[in-house]
This record gives C-alpha cells, sequence and structure tokens, in this order.
C-alpha cells in the first residue's frame, strides 16, 4: 500500500482529470470480480473524472456502435476494453481523429496516432503465484482452470504454469480449459477433477472461476486468484490474488491526452510500474518463507523493469 | 490407457455427472409436465435464472440454504403461473413468447443482482449427506450416495413423477389434455386448469432447478445457467416425454461432460481440441436418439392453444 | 363484444395491438428505470432519438435489422410448414464461417464476383446447418427442437475451434491470440451505397423477403410447404412427399439464416470474424430475436419488413437508452424480453380483430389468400389442423408412411 501511496503522489501533476470523460465499453459485467471490473474500478477511482460503462457488451458488433457513438457524443477517452474489439476500432478511430481511444488487452496501436493499447503481464503474477503454489502444495500437484485458451487468460496460465515448474520442477500441473467464460458449473466441476487428480493448490482465471473457488473452499484447497482481488470469495483458503491496477496507466493517459498526445504508446502493467500487485489475503497464515520466494520474485521482476 | 481408466477416475466422473445432471434433470422434470399437456414452454432458462438469483439471494440474507429452496420454487411458481397466462388464457404463439420469458429472465436476474448484491458474496452450499451404510459401499457408494439431500430428493422425484402422470388421475388428465384436447374438454376436464397446473408445476421445478445451481455452486453470476434451461427443454424430446428417459437424458448429458472434463485433467484431449471434445454432449445426444429405436411420440396437441368448439 | 367497427376500422385497430403491447412493455420498463434512479422520459427520448433520430441513427437501425429480417424470412418459410427453428444461431455461425473460408482461401477475384460468392458460401453453410436437423427428423425421427438446440451448441464449439486454430489471423498467433481472422479480403467487402457503412445488406435482405413472398404463394414448392403446414394428412393424401418437404423448409431457413450471417461478418466494421466464446457474441442472438420479428410480422415475409425495421430499432434505441442515462445493459435486455412477451401475448386480439365470428373458419379454409387476411395465419395454423396431427410427433407422419 505504500508504494501505492508514492506512486499516486508522483502521478498527480497540476493537470486534475475534473470534467475529464471517460467511456468504457466492455464484455462482461462490471461487477464479475474479474476482467471487466478490474478496468471499471480503477476508472472510477480517477477523482474528478465523468465515467460512463456499457458492460455486458459480448456482441461485436454492438460494441462498435457503442464506441462510436460515444466517440462522436464528445467523450475525451474512449477505452475498449476487450481484445475482439480490435478489429472495429480500427475502422472507427480514424473516424474521430479528435478522440483519444484505448484498447486492451492488446499490444497494437494499428499504427494510428489516437489510439492506446494496454495490456496486462499476467505471465508475472502468474510465475509470482505458481512459485508460491508449489512452496505450498503438500502433494506437488497444482490445478488451474481457465476459459478458452487464448489472450490475457493463455497468459496467465503459462506463466503460472512455468513458476510453479521452476519452484520445484518435479510438481505435476494440470491444466484444464472449459472452453467457455461463463459455465460456472463446468468450472466448479473441473476444479473438482483437478483436486480428484491430486491438487492441493488450484489456481484459475476468468469470470467464471467463482464455481472454481467454491468447490476450492468446499474441500479445503488453496486458491490464487488473478485481475481482481477474490479474497473475498473464500478468506479460509484464497492465498493471495494478482490485481490489475489499471488506474496509474490510466492517469498517465489522461496526462497525455490533456497535454495533445492522444494515442500512439503500448501500455503494458508490470510489477515495475506498480500496475500488477499481489494483494495477499491478510486472513491467511502464510509462512514468512513462501512470502520471501514472492517478494523475491517481485523484485526481480521490477529489476527487470 | 487402463491407468488412466481407474475405478478412482470412473467414480469421480460418475459423481462429477450426478451433480451436472441434477438442475438440467428437475427443469427437464418441469417442462415434461407442461409438454406432456400440450405446453411448449421455452422460457426454462429465464425461470431457472430467477430462481437462482432469488435462491441465492435468500441464503445470502437468511444463511438458511432451505429458505433458498424455498424462495427460488415461489418465484418459478410465480412465473409459471405466468406462462400459463400467456400460453393457455392468451393463446400466445408458444415458442415466441418462451423466449421473451428467457430474455427477461436473463437480464432481470442481472440487473437485480447488479444492484442488491454488486461484487459477488459466496454462500453456504448444501451439506452434504452421506446415506448410511449403502455409502460404504465400495465405488457405488462414492457415486450416488455421498451427495447433497437435494441431489437425493431431485432423484426421488422422477419415480414420484412418473407415478403421478401413470397412475394419478391428475396424470390421466394431463395426458388426456396432451393428447385428445376436444375429447377430455367433451367429457369435462378442465383443459386450461389442467394446463394452468402442468405450467405452476414447471415453473416451480424450474426455479428450483436454479435456486440448487446457485446454491450448490455458493455463488451467483450473470448467466449463470448458461443455456441449461434450453438443453433441459431439449432433454424432454430426447426422454420422449417420460421422467425415466428425462433422467437418462440428463444424466447422459452429465456424464459426457464430466468425461470430457476429467479426459482435459489428464492432458489425454490435447489442447487444440478441446472445442471439438466440448461439442461432444450435443452430437452424442443426437446420435444417441438416432440410433435408438424411436416408437414415442409427441404429445398430440403441444404448443397448439385450446379452444372450445374448434 | 357487439361493438360494429367496419372491416377497416378493424384493420386499423389489429395492427396497432402490437404497437399498443410495445407500450405497455415500456411503461413496466419506466417503472424499473425509476427504481434504477432513471428519468424514464430522459430515458425513452433518447432511445427513440438512438434508434430514429438521426440519419446515423437510421442507418444503425437498418443494419441491426437485417440479419432479423434474413433470418425472420427464413423463419417465416419454416413456420408455414409448420416447423419451428430454432437453429437460426448456429445457422448463422456457419454461415459466417462458410463465407470466411471463402474468402480466405479463393483467389483475389473482383468485387462482382467476390461478393455473390461469398454470399452463396454464407447460403450453403447455413443450408447445410438446416439441412442436417431436417434430414434428422425426415428419415431418423430425431425431433427438430432438440436437434437444432444440440447443433446450435455443435456451431459455436466449431466457431471457436476455427478462429483459434487454422482460421486464425496470422497476426495474431504471434501475438495475444484473439480468436480471429484477418482481416478479410476487400473485393468480399459487401458494396456501400451510401455513406460510410451503409452496405448492399439490407437491399438484399428486403429482395429476400419479396422473393419468399413469391416463393410461398405463387410456387409449387410454396405451395407444398403450406400445405405440409395446414394440414399434413392432407398434404400427403394429396400427394405431397411431406418428409422431404419438411426437411426442405428447414435447409431453406438455414440458408437465409445462413445469408445472415455472412452478411454480418462481411458487412462489419472490422471485415473479420471474431468470436468471443458464445454464438450470441457473433450472432446478437439474431438468431432468437429474428423468430420474434417473423412472429410480429404475422408469419407474412412482406411484413416482416416493418416489423424487422421497428424490433431492430428497438434494439438500438434500448443500447442509446442505456448509454445515456447509464443503467447496466442488463436492463435492456430485461426490457427486450418484456417487449416479446407483451407483443407475443397481445397477438391473440389482433387474430381476434381481423377474423369475424364465423369468418375465421373460411378464411382458415381458404388456405390463405396473400392479401391482409393472412393475418390469421397463426389462428388458421391452430384451427385448420385437427388435433392429431402434428409436427411435433415424431410418428404422426409415419403411420400411414409413403
Amino acid at each position: 500500500m505504500a508504494a501505492f501511496a508514492l506512486i499516486a503522489a508522483a502521478c498527480s501533476s497540476d493537470d486534475s482529470a475534473e470534467g475529464f470523460r471517460i467511456a468504457i465499453v466492455a464484455p462482461s459485467a462490471s461487477n464479475d470480480l474479474a476482467f471487466t471490473q478490474s478496468m471499471v474500478d480503477a476508472a472510477n477511482t480517477i477523482e474528478g473524472a465523468e465515467v460512463s460503462v456499457t458492460d455486458g457488451t459480448f456482441v461485436v458488433e454492438d460494441a462498435a456502435v457503442a464506441i462510436r457513438d460515444y466517440a462522436s457524443d464528445g467523450f475525451d477517452l474512449v477505452i475498449a476494453h476487450g481484445s475482439q474489439y480490435g478489429g472495429s476500432l480500427e475502422e472507427i478511430a480514424p473516424d474521430f481523429p479528435e478522440v483519444s481511444f484505448a484498447w486492451g488487452t492488446s499490444a497494437n496501436t494499428y499504427g494510428l496516432p489516437n489510439v492506446f493499447s494496454y495490456e496486462a503481464a499476467s505471465d508475472q503474477g502468474g510465475t509470482v503465484m505458481g512459485k508460491m503454489a508449489a512452496a505450498l502444495s503438500q502433494t506437488a500437484n497444482v490445478g488451474v482452470v481457465g476459459p478458452i485458451e487464448t489472450g490475457d487468460a493463455a497468459l496467465y496460465v503459462d506463466g503460472f504454469e512455468a513458476g510453479v515448474l521452476s519452484q520445484d520442477p518435479s510438481a505435476t500441473v494440470n491444466i484444464n480449459y472449459i472452453d467457455s467464460f461463463s459455465d460456472v458449473a463446468l468450472a466448479s466441476e473441473a476444479a473438482q477433477s483437478l483436486i480428484g487428480a491430486g491438487a492441493d493448490v488450484l489456481s484459475g482465471t476468468a469470470q467464471m472461476t467463482v464455481g472454481a473457488v467454491g468447490v476450492a473452499k468446499q474441500e479445503g484447497v488453496l486458491w490464487f486468484g488473478t485481475q481482481s482481488n477474490q479474497t473475498s470469495l473464500a478468506p479460509e483458503i484464497v492465498v493471495a490474488s494478482q490485481v490489475y491496477h489499471w488506474e496509474h496507466m490510466l492517469e498517465d493517459m489522461i496526462d497525455k491526452v490533456q497535454d495533445g498526445t492522444l494515442g500512439g504508446e503500448l501500455y503494458k502493467i508490470t510489477f515495475a510500474n506498480d500496475g500488477l500487485v499481489i494483494e495477499y489475503n491478510e486472513d491467511f497464515d502464510l509462512p514468512d518463507d513462501v512470502k520471501d520466494i514472492a517478494e523475491d520474485a517481485i523484485q526481480t521482476f521490477k529489476d527487470q523493469g | 490407457m487402463s491407468e488412466v481408466f481407474t475405478t478412482a477416475v470412473l467414480v469421480a466422473v460418475g459423481a462429477s455427472a450426478i451433480r451436472l445432471a441434477v438442475p438440467l434433470l428437475l427443469a427437464a422434470l418441469g417442462e415434461t409436465f407442461g409438454q406432456r399437456s400440450g405446453v411448449l414452454n421455452l422460457g426454462v432458462d429465464g425461470i431457472m435464472l430467477l430462481g437462482a438469483f432469488t435462491g441465492y439471494y435468500a441464503v445470502l440474507k437468511t444463511d438458511n440454504v432451505w429458505l433458498g429452496l424455498l424462495a427460488g420454487a415461489l418465484v418459478g411458481l410465480v412465473l409459471g403461473l405466468a406462462s400459463a397466462v400467456i400460453a393457455v388464457t392468451l393463446k400466445a404463439e408458444q415458442g415466441i413468447s418462451g423466449i421473451g420469458v428467457f430474455l427477461f429472465g436473463l437480464g432481470m436476474s442481472d440487473l437485480l443482482f447488479q444492484k442488491l448484491v454488486g461484487t459477488p458474496i459466496p454462500i453456504d452450499t448444501f451439506p452434504q449427506v452421506d446415506i448410511p451404510l449403502l455409502s460404504d459401499i465400495p465405488y457405488v457408494g462414492e457415486i450416488f450416495f455421498q451427495h447433497s439431500l437435494v441431489i437425493y430428493l431431485a432423484f426421488l422425484s422422477i419415480p414420484v413423477a412418473t407415478f403421478v402422470i401413470n397412475r394419478t388421475t391428475f396424470g390421466m388428465k394431463i395426458r388426456a389434455v396432451g393428447e385428445y384436447p376436444d375429447a377430455a374438454d367433451t367429457l369435462g376436464v378442465s383443459v386450461a386448469g389442467v394446463r394452468y397446473a402442468t405450467e405452476i408445476i414447471g415453473g416451480t421445478l424450474a426455479g428450483i432447478a436454479g435456486a440448487v445451481l446457485a446454491i450448490t455452486l455458493g455463488i451467483f453470476q450473470q448467466n449463470l445457467t448458461n443455456g441449461a434451461g434450453f438443453i433441459a427443454i431439449a432433454l424432454v424430446y430426447f426422454g420422449a416425454w417420460r421422467p425415466t428417459g428425462v433422467m437418462l437424458g440428463a444424466l447422459l448429458f452429465g456424464f459426457v461432460n464430466a468425461l470430457v472434463l476429467e479426459l482435459k485433467t489428464l492432458d489425454i484431449i490435447p489442447r487444440d481440441f478441446t472445442n471439438i471434445a466440448a461439442m461432444a454432449p450435443a452430437i452424442i445426444t443426437i446420435l444417441a436418439l438416432v440410433f435408438v429405436a424411436r416408437r414415442f411420440r409427441a404429445p398430440s396437441a403441444l404448443t397448439k392453444p385450446f379452444t372450445r368448439g374448434k | 363484444m357487439s361493438i360494429n367497427l367496419s372491416h377497416q376500422q378493424r384493420r386499423i385497430l389489429a395492427y396497432s395491438i402490437p404497437v399498443l403491447a410495445v407500450f405497455a412493455a415500456l411503461i413496466f420498463g419506466a417503472v424499473m428505470l425509476l427504481l434504477l434512479g432513471a428519468n424514464p422520459i430522459e430515458g425513452y427520448g433518447e432511445m427513440f432519438v438512438g434508434a430514429f433520430g438521426s440519419g446515423d441513427a437510421l442507418i444503425a437501425t437498418i443494419l441491426k435489422a437485417t440479419p432479423l429480417l434474413f433470418v425472420g424470412t427464413g423463419i417465416v418459410i419454416a413456420f408455414r410448414a409448420n416447423v419451428i427453428n430454432i437453429g437460426a444461431e448456429g445457422q448463422m455461425v456457419l454461415g459466417g464461417l462458410f463465407a470466411t473460408i471463402a474468402a480466405l482461401y479463393l483467389p483475389e477475384m473482383p468485387p462482382i464476383i467476390m461478393v455473390p460468392l461469398i454470399l452463396m458460401a454464407g447460403l450453403l453453410g447455413g443450408a447445410l446447418w438446416g439441412w442436417i436437423p431436417g434430414a434428422l427428423k425426415a428419415y431418423y425421427r430425431v425431433n427438430e427442437i432438440l436437434s437444432t438446440i444440440m447443433l446450435n451448441i455443435v456451431a459455436v464449439q466449431l466457431m471457436n475451434y476455427l478462429l483459434r486454430g487454422p482460421l486464425i489471423d496470422p497476426a495474431e498467433k504471434a501475438g495475444t491470440g484473439i480468436p480471429q481472422t484477418e482481416r478479410l479480403m476487400e473485393s468480399a467487402d459487401l458494396p456501400i451505397i451510401f455513406g460510410d457503412r451503409f452496405h448492399i445488406g439490407p437491399v438484399l435482405a428486403i429482395l429476400g423477403a419479396i422473393a419468399t413472398y413469391y416463393l410461398l404463394w405463387r410456387t409449387p414448392l410454396g405451395y407444398r410447404l403450406r400445405a405440409v403446414g395446414l394440414s399434413e394428412h392432407a398434404a400427403r393424401y394429396a400427394g405431397i412427399p411431406v418428409r422431404r418437404t419438411i426437411a426442405l423448409a428447414l435447409t431453406l431457413s438455414g440458408a437465409f439464416a445462413g445469408l445472415a450471417g455472412a452478411v454480418l461478418v462481411f458487412g462489419s466494421e472490422s471485415h473479420r470474424m471474431v468470436t468471443d466464446g458464445s454464438t450470441m457474441g457473433f450472432t446478437g442472438s439474431a438468431g432468437f430475436n429474428g423468430i420474434v420479428a417473423a412472429l410480429l410480422g404475422g408469419l407474412h415475409p412482406i411484413w416482416t419488413i416493418p416489423a424487422s425495421f421497428l424490433f431492430g430499432g428497438l434494439i438500438v434505441g434500448g443500447q442509446a437508452l442505456q448509454r445515456a442515462v447509464q443503467v447496466p445493459s442488463a436492463l435492456i435486455v430485461a426490457l427486450n424480453g418484456l417487449v416479446v412477451v407483451f407483443v407475443v401475448a397481445a397477438d391473440r386480439y389482433r387474430v381476434k380483430l381481423l377474423s369475424v365470428d364465423g369468418r375465421d373458419q373460411e378464411i382458415a379454409d381458404d388456405g390463405k389468400t396473400p392479401e391482409g387476411e393472412d393475418e390469421s395465419a397463426l389462428g388458421s395454423v391452430y384451427d385448420a389442423a385437427p388435433s392429431g396431427t402434428d409436427s411435433y410427433g415424431q410418428d404422426e407422419f409415419y403411420e400411414d408412411s409413403t
């Protein structure tokens, strides 16, 4: 939390965000405790900014209409918070040269001067928590529940697996992509299956993992979360969560826009720039040596920049 | 390969299949009553979703899982009644009015969840109840007899439903109204009354199914059912409008899903082909119907509103 | 009720029933808006403006209505043969996939060849996905409600597999792996006829609806479809191959849905096919909403045109409402559902108004003329077919099999 304050102090420049209008178009619900919520929460922390949200827009064409509409409505920054929106954004952004757009998760601005792109180095947190998982696991067996193997989800899972194996090369990592972002029941059964295969520590990504967390709680299996702080779902067994803190990035974008730069930058939130934070569950009794492993790993990432 | 299909794995898949099947089974059973009397309700998924949210919310506020079930049942009952009004009294086109109910349930449950709860809060789930003696049977015990009370009740409802449909006067009326509404009407059976009853039963069971799902998972989320209501409708056809058939269909569907999950965990299904594997339950259901000799036909009056004198 | 209204007055009242139903639903919606702290007047004002209030809005509405019209037209065909097609979602996906594959693997050709080609491909994809349940029903007695629901599931997984694997944009493979294709070849873009985005899709949809009208009432095939829909027994005794006709109805219905899918891909902003893992993410629920549009149009292809337009306006307007008063999108979904329920529930009164006393039977027996009397189509589907005949029963038409 101290780091946050430092950076926050550093971020507060002379321009405030008073009256700055931000629009977010996102594919899932604002309270999904995952991808969408992370961005909505972040935007709402920007003091003075006016935030409009259109959530639940999984239909790409509808999202295109929304993005276009917000742009023509005079919003300063329109955030297309979904990888699938990119193709549409490529067509829309040139029509509104005075509006700044941000697209994530992606690493492509299509060479357009008014498009920012952003992504999360979720593999970093994945690696850190994977190491913790391996250290905490008594069966040397760890399970992962994933949605569809794509984008941010795949990045996280790969990082997690790498982390586990780097800490304990003989450990077993079972990964189960259930091929849906929304089938909670299937996610819970996937967790059961992973536990049945011997896992005593689980992790997962995307909103349907709430089902997996529930099973973990029932079976007394530990859980590592990502995208948002998932401690509240199961305070008994959630060890830590990799939380996406987009706010610093947003503040930087706002500054740039107010100074006249409407895009062209590729953002990546990492440990180094405090965009990624491991939030530990205060009520979980985490052994010091495990925490040290995590902190060392985080420091390594920070040093890498 | 044989070390993969150990009994432990099969047992796990079996237990998982049962858990996945229960919401489908309950919702499909309810729809069976309705369809047997001639009413097609495509809004089952919407009723399930509202039942799921209400059940979830009730447990959240009272910490009592059984109150949650009751709440889900009540909401389902009301929606079943509404469905009856729409389909029976207003004689609306049943295929489409159901879609409207579905959309309404989908949106309303999500809206209520966002406004009344906000960030997801976990709730208690049903306690596991091991049936004495039976649950100690090796393998079989673990698959069938180590579940929650709700699951046992759900399976018990199948023979009860079969009994009701085949051996009670009410059941006879249901069948009559579904096959020969004109004749039934002449004999003094209230076609509308029977259909109201079956729709209410259907709605209540769908509401219970949703509540069971939410409480078992211990959480609610937008579109929690993920289309389970539609699968339940399909299962009614698969089960030839008989509770036992519907149960078998739900179990088959649950089993294939559970098996695919297990194969993914064990890495037998390569990651590139998980999508193909995810098609398996649907394809197998169709194939099962193709290869099983069908001598069953639908209730003759299905989807036809009844008007005396026509 | 023995008020004597003239025929004209009855018809006006009848056509206004759906509109009144929409208003009733909107009143419920207003209550919900109030509870959410939003101003319903302002909200609905934005809704209207967002749907019809400007050139851009109208274009958005028309473009939204286009897949509804395609699907709705297909549904009309199926319904006239007494088959419910709830597989339009999957059929749209297959149409989109076939068209996309055509664009990816065919050599570059001028638009005049390319565009019809990809549209044909889309049509074929949807037709295939309609033929499967049709054939399953005709030859293996598999009920079409079951098979279409299952095939919707298969379609989405097929789409996910292809868009993540073989069809993925090569640039994506190295990048974040978004399941989408590359920007499809420009010569396959649907030609723009007005402004930036108004492509020929709507025109094609309208032509399709008109063509369907001719198909159903001016061709032998159309006659067979309608005959089977009215009474299978009678149709069989007349020598019509009932099973094959029903399969054909589903195939044609699927073809239209496939076209909708192809138009969605090649008329889209991004000119790519992209998935988020669900069918609705691609189709925007047009597979379901198209059914509603068909119903609103009284199962008459021509009337489905304004019905689709109005329903499209409702959806577009709803989304504008959401943006303006910042209520959760979920409210719009619920409102959409309410409108459907109210309109469908009120339909009975519409039918009743159009058929006067004993005229029902006459109209029913008439086999429906193409003129306005058609509005009682629904009534006669129910009344003319004697109970004991139905298309949901698998064995009914096998008892005296041809």
